[in-house]
């Protein structure tokens, strides 16, 4: 902490009578600190209790994805990408899967576009749900509300587990299709899962609706205009709550979405309360485009048998595949020089520019609420660093 | 016999009762969060609390990948907890950089800079996996003598218990290693790349 | 949308600008727009401002590296063999690259329109590396950019704050570039082969006092 002793501040008393002077404080939140954000580190300015500087230093977790891409072949990077967003490692994959499909024009068959709207889904709602734990603790309520969330996480990454091995760094998409196809009895747990959700989300709305602090605390707290929101990229539940009625499943229409019958709710004003009751809400409809999913899954193939796996050389150019992952817009721009390794391979991190806007939104807000305009935005470090 | 039956008592206080940082890095913090959850609860092995503050710590959990940005404050992290003080090496990635070895600013393994007790290998390793190292650590801690050369840090005055911090150079840290605790590991590379007969 | 249509456009509403149309090999479809460096603010911002449909989400900026490199192509030219005019083959050697590139996804969220990509090219990768910054038009490029400078090189004109993103203060390279070379740090492999097994066999004389 350092006193910044020539940037000193006159501050007036209540009655506009006495002059206080006092003297502008600098702190760095992080990059260890006890929000569970991960290695992210904030220099804030302060004058008392309110913000007027906030510069955020990224880095800590720059793991170098995109340089070593350059030397893995194509399906050498799919492992690489679970670990960019490591709470939702299907929908990277997935993300990666289709930029490939785009480059190359691949085509994928129908079994294995259910499977992977199952599985993106009930992605979503494991990080949705742990994140409103991760809200709910850094307000305060420490640790009860996430071990309900982790409780309900835990149950979707079994599922994760029975199909393909793993809980968190799946590695299930493949270039046309899937890795593995179900195994018996995994479609009735998934309908088991999916039916007892509803009662977890509605205790959590319950304590949205009638619990004064978090309603205190949060509305009218890290407020984007909508055209604040468009301009600096935002993408995802960020711009929704804000507004933008921008959802990628229903505007670019990848995969198979135009089947399912859902909802994209929308904020209002754009605080941390829209965008933590733009999640509850997400994850109602999320189930429900579960239930359709799961009642028509068909048979068939998971991969088509034609796709070419050894030797993958892509003719040259370059493709911008992106798909709504439950953070925002999660894109892969891939440029190919005709050989087995990506030219250049280039992820858009919805996390870091879902950042843009610390600073504006935690002008003249204490401290407290800088942690909670944080957990708000849903952010990982995997995925801002890379 | 009374020294005997003080040393059990002292080394069960100690391991019954090991808390630690709050300190995730990256994946494998996600697997530590899921441990300390309801499920794999590891609170029931004496880690009852997760200290945000290093002064109160006893354990630090390196769980994630250290990159050399992040390298100098773990090391001063470590330098300002209190002894005795340990470290598990959670994951690949903070044993010897893991699936991100190559990278030019990923530091290969923290164990270049800080003296690590127990390494867990997996990416990211199961929260059983964790509690296994955890048990690992509190059997190590139940063998130390607390008198005679093979002593604990914490008892002993002469070894260190702060380490060198590494600083930002113009192209990679300065110093690369700790030379005092990590030197690079014998390699038979006697055999490969020549046609003669391996020694080692 | 027809990116033959937004060139039209644009050329029509930014007098002066050079605009080239570069092809894309792939089956993606996604044709690309090269803007020169002196008029790419004001294309910049007649499309956001002017253009129909408008670009108001700038959705991803990356940096790219293209050192120079050697490409030969066959032509067919006529030459004069035993009398006779034929079609022979020659090979021409070329260069291609030695520039940093800077490429804009734009989308459209109120037509529900896009890509349109923008590229542009600096002069060389060495001191003539500038390029207008399109973050006073669209704030979501202001951390890509800054990550493109650290990562590549490319200097950005009229950027607010322009430092580097991750790597910290002090860090003299640019890491993604084709040509840059790794610090020596020792790792440890098993089975070491090729260079890795050079780079051990280097280090263990220093280690050992020669064996």
């Amino acid at each position: 902490m350092s006193v910044l002793s020539d940037a000193s501040v006159d501050l007036i008393s209540g009655d506009g009578s006495e002059h206080l002077s006092g003297e502008l404080l600098e702190i760095s939140m992080g990059p260890q600190h006890p929000s569970t954000h991960g290695v992210f580190r904030m220099n804030v300015t302060l004058d008392g209790e309110q913000v007027v500087k906030l510069k955020p230093v990224f880095g800590y977790l720059h793991r170098n994805h995109e340089k070593i891409a350059e030397s893995e072949s194509y399906l050498g990077c799919m492992p690489y990408t679970d670990r960019l967003d490591y709470i939702c490692s299907i929908t990277n994959n997935w993300a990666y899967a289709l930029a490939v499909e785009t480059l190359a024009g691949i085509k994928v068959p129908e079994r294995a576009e259910y499977l992977r709207v199952i599985t993106g889904e009930l992605t979503r709602l494991q990080n949705h749900a742990g994140l409103i734990g991760f809200l709910l603790q850094d307000m305060g309520a420490s640790g009860t509300p996430l071990m309900y969330a982790f409780r309900e996480r835990e149950k979707v990454l079994d599922l994760f587990e029975a199909l393909t091995g793993a809980r968190m760094m799946c590695n299930y998409m493949r270039f046309g299709g899937c890795r593995c196809d179900l195994p018996a009895g995994w479609l009735e747990g998934a309908k088991k899962v999916v039916d007892g959700f509803p009662r977890f989300l509605d205790e959590f709305e319950s304590l949205l609706k009638t619990n004064e602090i978090l309603m205190a605390r949060t509305q009218g707290v890290g407020i984007v205009t909508k055209a604040q929101a468009i301009n600096a990229g935002l993408s995802g539940p960020m711009a929704r709550a804000s507004g933008v009625d921008y959802d990628l499943r229903k505007v670019d229409k990848y995969g198979i979405y135009e089947r399912f019958n859902f909802r994209v709710p929308l904020g209002e004003v754009g605080d941390v309360y829209d965008r933590y009751m733009l999640r509850v809400l997400e994850m109602r409809e999320s189930i429900e485009i579960l239930k359709q999913a799961i009642r028509d899954l068909p048979e068939g193939p998971i991969m088509d048998p034609g796709t070419k796996i050894r030797g993958f050389r892509p003719k040259a150019g370059e493709a911008y595949g992106r798909i709504e992952g439950p953070k925002g817009e999660l894109g892969f721009y891939l440029i190919s020089d005709g050989s087995p390794n990506p030219y250049r391979f280039r992820v858009r991190p919805p996390s870091l520019i879902n950042l843009t806007l610390l600073e504006d939104m935690c002008l003249g807000q204490n401290v407290a609420d800088i942690v909670i305009i944080l957990g708000s935005v849903d952010i990982v470090l995997g995925e801002v660093d890379r | 016999m009374v020294a005997t039956s003080l040393q059990e008592l002292y080394n069960w206080g100690r391991k019954s009762s090991l808390w630690p940082l709050n300190f995730g890095l990256a994946c494998c913090a996600i697997e530590m969060i899921a441990t300390t959850m309801a499920r794999y609860d590891l609170a029931r092995f004496g880690a009852e609390v997760f200290r945000p503050s290093p002064r109160q710590a006893d354990l630090m959990i390196v769980a994630g990948t250290v990159t050399k940005k992040m390298a100098p404050q773990v090391v001063r992290l470590y330098n300002q907890m209190p002894e005795p003080k340990y470290v598990i090496s959670m994951g690949a990635c903070a044993i010897s950089g893991g699936p991100f070895k190559q990278g030019y600013n990923v530091l290969k393994g923290i164990d270049r800079y800080i003296p690590v007790d127990v390494y867990i290998p997996g990416c990211p390793p199961r929260p059983e996996a964790l509690i296994d190292a955890f048990m690992m650590l509190q059997r190590k801690i139940d063998a130390q003598y607390l008198t005679g050369p093979d002593r604990p840090r914490h008892l002993n005055s002469e070894m260190p218990s702060e380490f060198v911090v590494p600083e930002f150079g113009a192209h990679d840290l300065v110093p690369t290693k700790n030379s005092e605790i990590w030197s690079a590991p014998l390699v038979n590379i006697s055999n490969a790349g020549k046609n003669e007969p391996g020694r080692d | 949308m027809n990116l033959e249509e937004i060139k039209s456009q644009i050329e029509a509403n930014v007098p002066g600008c050079r605009l080239e149309i570069i092809p894309n090999g792939s089956p993606s479809g996604q044709h690309s727009l090269l803007v020169n460096v002196e008029h790419g603010f004001a294309v910049a911002s007649f499309l956001r401002d002017g253009a129909i449909p408008r670009f108001d989400f700038c959705s991803n900026v990356s940096g790219i590296d293209w050192p120079v490199k050697e490409v030969s192509t066959k032509v067919k030219v006529k030459k004069l063999v035993d009398g006779v005019e034929k079609d022979v083959d020659e090979v021409v050697k070329s260069q291609t690259g030695g520039y940093l590139e800077v490429v804009y996804h734009l989308y459209s969220i109120e037509q529900r329109e896009g890509p349109v990509i923008l590229r542009m090219r600096t002069e060389d990768r060495a001191e003539r590396n500038h390029v207008p910054s399109l973050t006073p038009i669209w704030r979501s490029a202001e951390f890509q950019e800054r990550e493109a400078y650290d990562l590549f090189g490319i200097l950005f004109d009229g950027h607010p704050d322009l430092r580097r993103l991750l790597m910290w203060e002090g860090f003299e390279d640019h890491p993604m570039r084709r040509d840059y070379v790794d610090p020596d740090d020792y790792e440890y492999e098993p089975t070491a082969h090729d260079d890795v097994l050079k780079r051990a066999q280097a280090h263990r004389p220093a280690e050992e006092g020669g064996l």
